[in-house]
């Protein structure tokens, strides 16, 4: 059943039951509510809560201590700028910056319109393509900052 | 089985897939239908070849030949001219920055010819999706001869014999790791792969998991029979979405095949394999760090002793290593600890994977035998630097590591003389920078992120790594003192002896190094309130010569923040209240009016 069918307490109880009496389950149940959810509503939290009997403080700790998590609604698209070494050296902070100015949005904010949210990243592991984004699951190497634009109007 | 004449390689690592190569992956399946060659030449999909700066690239056997950046549009013209006529691509082929001429063949190319293949020895030139093609390259017969032919102690003496040390950073040889967990007392023991790459400017982990990750499972079922265990993780990052599917795939066909599970070749010996994504922690690199993180709850380290081989994840004794270590051993099984420890340095035995970055020309991954000097591999390697400027250092070992000079370009490579200048071989990042490259910037940049990365559990990394980077930014804004310096070499020192894990103690080393052997460039920040690689935004300011201004409106048409005002009549002005130093005008100005001082 989708998420539009049943309620997020419900979702999130379907997501949990194979992890029942299993270790370690905490963090594979965080990921795959965010994937489904897009995010991590405090109604989730605390059905994790009741259904794993772990008290909601450890869940808490958990979700935000991993840069992974969120806690608040995000974009459609998520544009990950890298801000690793070898990007660094050949001009993202310019990348940045630009994608900043097109769209109005800080880091690690999303647009009014849900449309994207920004992410600066420690490093995408693309370095040979330096300097890179990643939208969404897509990578986009060897930028510069009059690439940006052309990219950003592929995402709807 | 059906014979081809020929094969043709197309990468699908996330470099060359993001240069375009699954375009020219399908342009060319189509131009083979379309010919009538899908019968005589075989297509393959393969992992990362390493030159990720040149990709999408190209690769045709049986003669080997390397086609760089190629378009779809380039496809019909290889079709035609190599697969047909037999005559090579010439515009395509490789040219030798140096002296300009074109290199046909795969393993003639300089940044080929120097390398020593072991660990990447598959990558690129089989399809990671086919377990068949690991196993036509000699795959998991290292498995079957230890599990069929030699007892674990066997196995595990040939490991130790063989000098292999740990390729994620400290160095510690890993047949003695492995035996210290097979001594533990326990019955239940577990065996982790740290695929938690998240040094910034590393990728050879992801490139082993993307292209040949069979060559990894082997190397933890021979682990796992040589210290008694029977179920393993692989830590993985989440940024890695292709690394996961192709180690859930290769999983999937080695349980299939009988070479995961219970009772594996009719013997007694039982493994399980699962992955566990990562959530985004640097620290989780860290190994009891990485456990705790398995086990659900936060990534926080814990001190040692007691030691992962006695008290690891759960409570059971478990061994950690990481994923180029693990890769390292089935090669080892197959060839003996004789043959592996003949390559190499003393002390360092083997080969090592490095990520070569940043301004120089082949950017990629390289897999050279330690003990090669770090000129080879930026200058002959890595073709010079990128637009022939001065080069100025060298960043071994990620936010670790440390900054080497020109003095140190003949400095053989391997794990003591690289912590004896400083750096640490780390996970094998080599970070190239020039003349335009501010050492102070650089300090900073890595102390953001170790700081940002900084669990928080003790205080001296909390809070040290924390008034380190305040004092550099304040250097890096002009305000900073002579005594400053003073204090952040203190901090620094005192960070590295006092921190619980080896992130904090490993942090203050980019500072360290470059106050070292870059002191004058901090001074000159302090002292002349001046930059002199000039890349330092508070104490630079970018000017339009209205002599040179064609008035193009071009550097206006760029400008980020909209803070250059002219027209056809009036020569540009930057306005200096509004300008954020982006050095954007200056790029795009075809006459070079825009100045930078």
């Amino acid at each position: 059943m989708t998420l539009k069918t049943m309620g997020v307490s419900e979702k999130t109880k379907e997501l949990v039951a194979p992890w029942k009496g299993r270790k370690g389950g905490l963090i594979p149940i965080l990921q795959s509510v965010q994937r489904e959810i897009g995010y991590l509503p405090e109604e989730a939290l605390a059905t994790i809560s009741e259904e794993l009997k772990i008290p909601k403080a450890d869940i808490y700790g958990v979700a935000t201590f991993y840069a992974q998590f969120h806690l608040k609604p995000r974009g459609r698209h998520v544009i990950r700028v890298c801000r690793g070494t070898a990007c660094h050296v050949r001009g993202s902070l310019k990348i940045l910056d630009k994608v900043k100015q097109i769209l109005h949005v800080e880091e690690n904010d999303t647009t009014e319109d849900l449309r994207f949210t920004l992410e600066p990243v420690a490093c995408l592991g693309a370095c040979g393509l330096a300097p890179v984004v990643m939208i969404d699951d897509e990578t986009h190497g060897r930028l510069t900052p009059d690439k940006v634009q052309p990219i950003l109007d592929k995402y709807e | 089985m059906a014979l081809y004449r020929a094969h043709v390689l197309i990468c699908k690592g996330t470099g060359c897939t993001a240069s375009g190569g699954p375009s020219v992956y399908s342009a060319m399946q189509e131009e083979l239908k379309r010919r009538k060659l899908d019968r005589e030449i075989m297509l393959v999909e393969t992992g990362c070849h390493g030159m990720c700066e040149m990709g999408p690239i190209v690769v045709v056997y049986p003669e080997g030949a390397l086609y760089c950046r190629v378009t779809p549009e380039d496809v019909p013209e290889i079709v035609e001219e190599h697969l047909y006529k037999g005559r090579l691509v010439e515009r395509l082929l490789y040219t030798v920055p140096s002296e300009m001429t074109k290199i046909p063949h795969y393993r003639d190319i300089p940044f080929y010819s120097k390398q020593h293949r072991i660990v990447l020895r598959n990558c690129g030139y089989i399809n990671p999706e086919h377990i068949e093609e690991y196993i036509s390259r000699d795959g998991y017969q290292a498995f079957a001869k230890a599990l069929l032919e030699m007892t674990p102690e066997k196995t595990l003496e040939e490991v130790k014999n063989s000098g292999l040390r740990g390729r994620g950073g400290a160095g510690f040889p890993t047949g003695l790791k492995w035996e210290f967990a097979r001594k533990a007392p326990g019955d239940k023991k577990y065996i982790i792969c740290n695929a938690d790459e998240g040094d910034p400017g590393a990728f050879m982990d992801r490139s082993v998991l993307e292209g040949d990750p069979h060559s990894l499972i082997e190397g933890m079922l021979l682990g796992a029979y040589a210290i008694g265990a029977d179920e393993g993780y692989i830590y993985c990052r989440a940024e890695y979405p292709l690394a996961i599917k192709r180690l859930k795939n290769a999983i999937a066909q080695a349980e299939e095949l009988g070479l995961l599970g219970d009772r594996i070749m009719g013997t007694d010996f039982s493994f399980h394999l699962h992955i566990k994504e990562g959530a985004g922690a640097f620290v989780c690199g860290e190994e009891t760090a990485l456990m705790a993180s398995i086990e659900g709850k936060r990534g926080m380290p814990t001190p040692r002793p007691p030691f992962p081989a006695q008290h690891g994840l759960w409570g059971k004794p478990t061994n950690i290593n990481n994923v180029e270590t693990w890769a390292n051993v089935p090669q080892i099984i197959l060839n003996g600890a004789e043959w592996y420890s003949s390559i190499g340095t003393e002390k360092s035995k083997g080969t090592k994977v490095f990520a070569l970055t940043g301004k120089v020309k082949n950017t990629g991954l390289i897999e050279v035998p330690m003990g090669i000097t770090i000129r080879e591999i930026v200058f002959e390697l890595g073709g010079g630097i990128l637009n022939d400027k001065g080069f100025k250092a060298v960043q071994v070992g990620g936010p670790s590591g440390g900054c080497l000079t020109e003095e140190h370009l003949d400095l053989p490579v391997d794990y003591e003389s690289l912590t004896a200048a400083g750096a640490i071989m780390g996970s094998g990042g080599l970070v190239v920078m020039d003349e335009d490259t501010c050492m102070v910037d650089v300090s900073k940049f890595f102390l953001e992120f170790t700081q940002r990365e900084s669990c928080g559990k003790c205080v001296p990394c909390r809070e040290g790594t924390k008034q380190m980077l305040l004092l550099l930014e304040k250097i890096t804004r002009g305000e900073g003192t002579m005594e400053d310096l003073e204090t952040l070499e203190e901090l620094a020192q005192m960070v590295k002896r006092m921190s619980l894990c080896g992130l904090g103690q490993t942090a203050p080393n980019p500072v360290l190094t470059t106050l070292q052997y870059f002191r004058d460039e901090y001074e000159a920040h302090i002292k002349d309130r001046e930059c002199p690689a000039k890349a330092c935004a508070a104490l630079i300011a970018y000017t339009i010569d209205p002599e040179a201004c064609k008035k193009c409106g071009l550097c206006a048409k760029n400008c980020p923040v909209n803070c250059i005002s002219g027209d056809r009549q009036t020569p540009y002005k930057i306005d200096q209240e509004r300008c954020i130093k982006c050095g954007t005008c200056l790029e795009v100005c075809p006459f070079n009016a825009v100045h930078k001082d």
